[in-house]
């Protein structure tokens, strides 16, 4: 075996063999009125790996079976049949207060439309993720602080979400989503409610969080906004996985999982 | 759990009126707790001081039945006598037992005329303990003692201009003319609370009889007894002693003892039935303010489904969002009892300006820290069970169906 000093070594050298695996879905399939005489297949045998530092969209129109996707993803849901291992640990059967610790600190949430608590200041909106884990005040403040800087929203800190323009207000959400310091950031529509420069900039931040070794899911009918940003797409299909997409120097190449 | 108590406030700091306005229901309810005690610990004192009940020894007895007017005793048919007295202070359980006659005469002074009632003390040492059983003190001048002839002992009311209908202080060694007859003032005596003493005026037996020939006859008969453990007992020993005297049967008696426990019962049912009466009123209150709560507390839980999805994503678990929800509600109780017991508090407060404007000063409300802390920790105790079942409600909110919410 390696030691840890060997281990980066080789990580440096070779990642595709040493690339740490954050989430698996196996078989996993989500059913709507199951016990009825025409259940609804919301995801039909998905399998789906996501590997650590990678920047995936998954992509489709709607009724493909993406939101599904993002709530099996980001442990909101359990899935019917089959297996979702986040972090090395078998989620598929966690009961809602185990899988809210579990999301808590392992999946930081971008909306669509931000939901920021609205009586909360920015820094207040950052802190809550920290006070379900039981953080002290101050490293709450010291982590908060930090993560308005990393926005460019220090001045804002104390202002209330309605006091914000929807770009400041996804940015709160970036800085919010990065509280616990998650293994993977998942993020609905990030752009959906933006017009396109602020989109740009909220792309930019989440680029460069990417560039930093953060694992990134984003959830987009956009295309372009999948092309654009993603290092790999799951393309979705009426509950299915219709193919696999990767850049690989600058080309778009379909892979096998 | 500070920081759901900050957030819970927080919330509520940007609620709308609509919240403060079903907390209305809890102020009130509180607010007329409140004073109904503060001042109803008032009333109670001052009915019994009002009536005389101060020594809990002395059994009083009257001729008559309760449906005679005027004072004690008067107009009674057959009327109790020296005798009475007499064989009553025989009884073993009585330690000693003197008449009184009370009476209204017209009484000049300052060249004004007024009627005013007028309560004899026995002419031997005994009067001595009238001083003593009503804890008589004086203010000016002295008592009366035994060898006085046509003096008069004047309750602190009387002395005062204003209130003595003579437009004129009366002092010790001032002369009234009684019935046509001089007589000095001997002594003040300070104020009692109680107008039985503040608005009459003692004098002695053998004027009296002078001015009105009560002969042998008492309007009241008081009874001391030994023990006070006999108190019934000794009741009803005179109670049988007076049917023999009289010759009535069981059931038809036309004279009345009474003990001061009997009297105080007699009142303190009265105020207790007053009692029960407002805190049901402020039961139904509270209740219908703790419904509100709950009604506001399922509004805000609705309105705020999609923060509850938000929330449990990012990591709150169902007992966190339960906490959250539950404070709030609690905080909202603790509010409207806070304020309730503020509202009480100057109600009572008020109260007790009026009374002192009535002239009533003796009249003391109780303001009991334990009243307060209880009322207070009553409607938090309210609030919390309110919003107990909207708590849970929202704590069980599936998230992704609240997340989808709009």
């Amino acid at each position: 075996m390696f030691s840890n000093t060997d281990n980066r070594i080789f990580k440096l050298i070779n990642p595709i063999i040493f690339m740490k695996e954050v989430i698996r879905l196996e078989n996993v399939s989500k059913i709507y009125k199951q016990d009825t005489p025409n259940p609804v297949y919301a995801l039909k045998d998905v399998n789906l790996v996501i590997n650590e530092g990678d920047f995936v969209a998954i992509m489709g129109p709607s009724g493909s079976g993406k939101s599904t996707g993002m709530n099996l993803i980001g442990s909101l849901d359990v899935p019917t049949k089959g297996r979702i291992i986040l972090d090395k640990h078998n989620i598929s059967h966690l009961t809602e207060s185990d899988l809210a610790q579990v999301r808590g600190k392992k999946i930081g949430f971008i909306f669509q439309q931000f939901n920021l608590i609205p009586n909360l200041t920015a820094k207040e909106n950052i802190i809550l993720p920290m006070n379900f884990q039981y953080l002290s005040e101050e490293e709450k403040e010291k982590r908060a602080v930090a993560l308005l800087k990393l926005v460019e929203l220090e001045e804002r800190m104390n202002h209330y979400p309605s006091e914000l323009s929807g770009g400041q207000q996804q940015r709160v959400a970036i800085a919010r989503s990065l509280a616990n310091n998650p293994e993977v950031i998942l993020a609905d529509e990030p752009t959906g409610n933006l017009d396109t420069r602020t989109g740009e900039i909220v792309m930019r931040f989440l680029k460069k969080l990417n560039e930093k070794g953060k694992t990134i899911i984003i959830v987009t009918h956009d295309k372009n906004l999948a092309l654009n940003s993603a290092k790999t797409i799951y393309w979705l299909k009426d509950g299915q996985i219709e193919k696999i997409t990767k850049k690989i120097n600058d080309q778009w190449k379909e892979v096998k999982l | 759990m500070k920081d759901y108590f900050v957030f819970a406030f927080k919330n509520l700091k940007r609620r709308g009126l609509r919240s403060w306005l079903t907390l209305l229901g809890i102020f009130i309810g509180i607010a007329s707790v409140v004073s109904l005690i503060s001042l109803g610990a008032a009333l109670k004192d001052t009915v019994n001081s009002q009536f005389g009940i101060s020594s809990t020894d002395l059994i009083t007895i009257q001729a008559g039945g309760l449906n005679s007017y005027g004072p004690p005793g008067s107009g009674a048919v057959n009327p109790l006598t020296k005798k009475d007295m007499e064989e009553i202070k025989k009884l073993s359980l009585v330690e000693i037992s003197f008449g009184r006659n009370i009476e209204i005469l017209k009484t000049k002074f300052n060249k004004k005329t007024n009627f005013i009632y007028y309560a004899t003390i026995p002419d031997d040492e005994i009067k001595k303990k009238i001083y003593e059983f009503e804890e008589l003190k004086i203010k000016e001048g002295r008592f009366i003692s035994t060898g006085d002839n046509n003096v008069v002992l004047l309750g602190n009311d009387l002395t005062n201009k204003d209130k003595n209908g003579f437009d004129k202080i009366i002092k010790p060694e001032d002369r009234l003319e009684i019935q046509n007859k001089n007589f000095t003032v001997i002594g003040i005596l300070e104020k009692k609370g109680s107008f039985t003493i503040d608005q009459a005026i003692l004098i002695q037996e053998k004027s009296l009889n002078a001015l009105r020939d009560t002969g042998d006859t008492f309007d009241i008969i008081i009874a001391k007894v030994k023990s006070k453990e006999d108190m019934d007992l000794a009741k009803k020993n005179i109670e049988k002693l007076l049917r023999e005297r009289r010759n009535v049967k069981e059931g038809e008696e036309d004279f009345q003892v009474s003990t001061p426990e009997a009297s105080l019962a007699t009142v303190n049912q009265i105020l207790i039935g007053i009692q029960i009466f407002i805190v049901m009123i402020a039961s139904i209150s509270i209740l219908v303010g703790s419904i509100g709560v709950a009604n506001t507390m399922y509004a805000s839980v609705l309105e705020r489904k999609k923060e509850i999805g938000t929330m449990k994503a990012i990591g709150a678990r169902n007992s966190e969002i339960f906490k959250i929800f539950l404070f709030e509600s609690a905080i909202l109780g603790l509010i409207a009892g806070i304020v309730g017991v503020l509202l009480g508090f100057l109600f009572t407060f008020i109260g007790e300006i009026i009374l002192i404007q009535l002239g009533w000063s003796f009249l003391k409300p109780a303001y009991p820290w334990y009243l307060f802390l209880g009322c207070i920790l009553f409607a938090l105790l309210t609030g919390s069970f309110a919003g107990l079942i909207p708590a849970i409600n929202a704590s069980r909110k599936n998230p992704v169906d609240s997340l989808r919410y709009e």
